[in-house]
């Protein structure tokens, strides 16, 4: 890689010669504004906010097209500089709404940011402004303000470049340039939301959010996607108990700076959803009914014991976590001594070419690795279910997944003696199920799920349950979560007696006479990390927000 | 400080002892009832509160009502208001709403314990919705009584007109 020596500012860097200016200074912590340039797409050049001035260039350069060369001396803060900047900023403004407080928009925006930082303050504007179409819905999930575009073209780039498919164009020109799909199209690629998260200002909002609350009202919670094997890193905005919003997080191993629709729309309802399982359940007289931890752990252990070790079965499940699925391996293995251990997979249509996998499970993988596999003479997925069917296998034991949906399966659980499930939502599993036991959702949990690569990815708790207090338990906390009290009508929204599945779990062995010691999904990490071959040496730290690959050499247990 | 020094103190105190006519004390009394009775005849400085209440002040700051004009709030429920309050008493939950303003609050709740009537909440408002009232009998049974939604915050343009008014001449 050939370098090259600069001057930024005064002081002297050895850079890159492919790189452009702006990357350059943003590499030595300089920041250079820019609307236009962003590092996942082409650079246009057309904001020009980031113009610097480059000693014996006649006119001021925009930094996110101009490579860097020997010697250059640049300077991106003198008062040459500020001058055009504060001019490309009176320029933009001036047609720019003054729509902060009605725009989702406010509290992120970037063109507000440098309203602050690089404008003069002022308008010398006395004119009326442009109006344009507001509230166009340009896409089935996008809404589009044309009024506040300032023609930056990164969604255009984003669907031309990342998606694949052109459906977005500057129309007119001048100051009538808006952004149009062609007639009769519309913005409806599966990855059209992430032009909401790449539009410097509020032209381009999410609908599904719309005016759902003030950014800064919310608290985020680093997580990951649980729409398919991808793991897209993800952050989660929660509000008074109650998940809002998804957000992409940069992870340029994993999902770059994208993540799909169905992602961002789809994974998360479930979780404030009506028919979420609020506690534990006991099926009597044919309905099921709540009841204590207590009755429904001590009824599942009872039942379990009065089954020969070939006539239990158990599935795991590629929606729970590596703790979760590691800890019923382990109590398949050691307290049910079944050989009957498998995980149901959810595979449906291809893997496309940006994010989506074929693999609708968050931790398909990471199931297999961590035990949920048939053990030696043990029966596999599908054996299990025919078992069922013959009346071999007479009870079964199943973590968060609803196998009831997969066809063909829902008329071998009526034939089940007993069967035990974990679930977040009513199904139509917990239909079949004699004991339901109310699990977390992964916004409610530590844990880990490894993804197709074979990356462990850490998942953090967004959301509380009865058992969790968001200061006690180090949840992320915004301005509303900390000041709360007792009377306070905010701060107070639903919580639900859910538990991770490995807890309950650890109850269960507890009572059938078989004492794990994990408190928490660290001393559970733990214990894999020791115990699996491809583990070692990981730690919840190590794993950190961008997470870490599993060694590939790796023999199941 | 000893004893001997206290009783030079009281001593000073007492220089002036009452004249003839103080010590008389008849005089005296008949003097202050005469000055009292005199006062009947005054206009008189107290109302007969809570039958009669005083005018308030256009710069009086009571407790915050919600401007209505039109039948529609002001409000566009940008939640500035319930970031700038100092003791958190504002709640705002923002809906689309097809007038022009694009949205307006579908729930706005002032919790009457935690204000402060600092106003700021008026300050900072972009549409001039949310202002300072003149009332400020507030007493509650329960604390959840003390939790103002919009029926009871929201009031007229006509009648808050004074405060308008008001705001208007000290931008």
């Amino acid at each position: 890689m050939p370098n090259v020596k600069i001057t930024l500012d005064g002081a002297q860097y050895e850079v890159d010669n492919k790189k452009t200016i702006l990357e350059a200074a943003r590499d030595n912590k300089i920041h250079i504004p820019h609307f236009c340039y962003h590092d996942k797409l082409s650079a246009s050049g057309n904001c020009r906010i980031c113009l610097v001035e480059v000693e014996k260039m006649p006119k001021l350069a925009i930094s996110c097209m101009t490579q860097v060369a020997e010697g250059m001396i640049i300077n991106t803060k003198n008062e040459r500089v500020i001058n055009a900047r504060e001019a490309v900023m009176e320029f933009i403004l001036i047609n720019h709404p003054l729509d902060c407080p009605i725009c989702d928009e406010a509290g992120e925006c970037k063109l507000q940011d440098y309203a602050y930082k690089y404008s003069k303050g002022f308008s010398r504007f006395v004119d009326t402004k442009n109006h344009k179409e507001k509230r166009v819905e340009i896409g089935p999930r996008v809404m589009f303000d044309a009024e506040r575009c300032i023609s930056c073209s990164r969604c255009i780039r984003f669907c031309d470049e990342i998606a694949g498919v052109h459906q977005l164009q500057f129309v007119n020109r001048g100051d009538r340039v808006t952004i149009q799909t062609f007639p009769g199209e519309s913005l409806d690629n599966p990855y059209s939301m992430n032009v909401v998260d790449i539009c410097p200002v509020g032209a381009l909002t999410n609908k599904d959010f719309r005016f759902k609350s003030r950014v800064w009202e919310m608290s985020f919670t680093d997580s990951v996607c649980h729409g398919c094997a991808r793991g897209c890193n993800i952050e989660i905005g929660v509000r008074n108990n109650e998940i809002l919003r998804l957000n992409p997080r940069r992870n340029d191993d994993v999902n770059s700076a994208w993540m799909c629709d169905h992602g961002r729309l789809n994974t998360w309802k479930n979780v404030n959803a009506e028919n979420r399982i609020k506690s534990s359940k006991i099926r009597k007289e044919g309905q099921l009914v709540e009841v204590g931890w207590d009755e429904a752990i001590a009824k599942a252990a009872s039942e379990l014991k009065s089954f020969g070790k070939n006539e239990i079965a158990v599935l795991g499940s590629a929606f729970a976590t590596n703790e979760d699925n590691y800890v019923f391996a382990k109590f398949a293995r050691e307290v049910l001594g079944t050989r009957n251990i498998d995980f149901c997979p959810h595979v449906e249509g291809t893997d496309d070419a940006v994010l989506i996998r074929a693999d609708k499970t968050p931790n398909a993988s990471g199931a297999e690795l961590v035990g949920i596999v048939p053990q030696e003479n043990g029966m596999d997925f599908q054996q299990i279910i025919s078992a069922i069917k013959a009346g071999k296998i007479k009870a079964l034991y199943c973590l968060e997944d609803d196998i009831a949906s997969v066809p063909g399966i829902e008329d071998a659980l009526s034939n089940l003696e007993f069967f035990a499930v974990h679930a977040t939502n009513h199904s139509k599993t917990t239909q079949y199920a004699h004991v339901v036991f109310a699990a977390s959702t992964y916004a409610e949990k530590n844990g880990t799920v490894t993804n197709f690569q074979k990356r462990v990815q850490r998942v953090r708790p967004a959301v509380t349950t009865f058992e969790q207090d968001r200061a006690l338990d180090n949840f992320e906390m915004s301005r509303w979560d900390k000041f709360a009290a007792h009377n306070d009508k905010w701060g107070k929204g639903p919580r639900r007696d859910a538990r991770p599945s490995w807890k309950i779990i650890t109850s269960i062995a507890g009572v059938m006479g078989t004492k794990y010691k994990f408190n928490n999904a660290d001393d559970v990490f733990n214990e894999i990390c020791q115990k699996i071959d491809g583990f070692k040496g990981l730690s919840y730290l190590k794993v950190g927000v961008k997470g870490a690959v599993v060694k590939q050499n790796h023999v199941a247990v | 400080m000893n004893d001997d020094k206290l009783l030079a103190k009281s001593e000073v105190i007492r220089v002036k002892d009452l004249t003839f006519l103080q010590r008389a004390y008849v005089f005296e009394i008949l003097k202050g009832m005469f000055k009292a009775a005199r006062q009947i005849f005054q206009p008189s400085f107290t109302i007969e509160y809570p039958e009669v209440r005083s005018e308030r002040a256009a710069s009086f700051r009571g407790r915050p009502v919600l401007v209505e004009e039109n039948g529609v709030e002001r409000c566009v429920a940008c939640g500035l208001c319930a970031r700038v309050c100092p003791a958190l008493a504002i709640e705002v939950q923002a809906a689309p709403t097809e007038l022009a303003k694009e949205r307006y609050p579908e729930k706005f709740e002032i919790n009457m314990t935690r204000c402060i009537f600092c106003g700021f909440c008026e300050e900072v408002c972009p549409e001039e919705a949310i202002i300072m009232s003149n009332e400020y009998e507030l007493a509650f049974s329960s604390q959840q009584e003390s939790i103002f939604g919009k029926d009871k915050l929201l009031k007229s343009a006509e009648i808050m007109k004074p405060r308008l008014d008001f705001l208007r001449d000290h931008r």
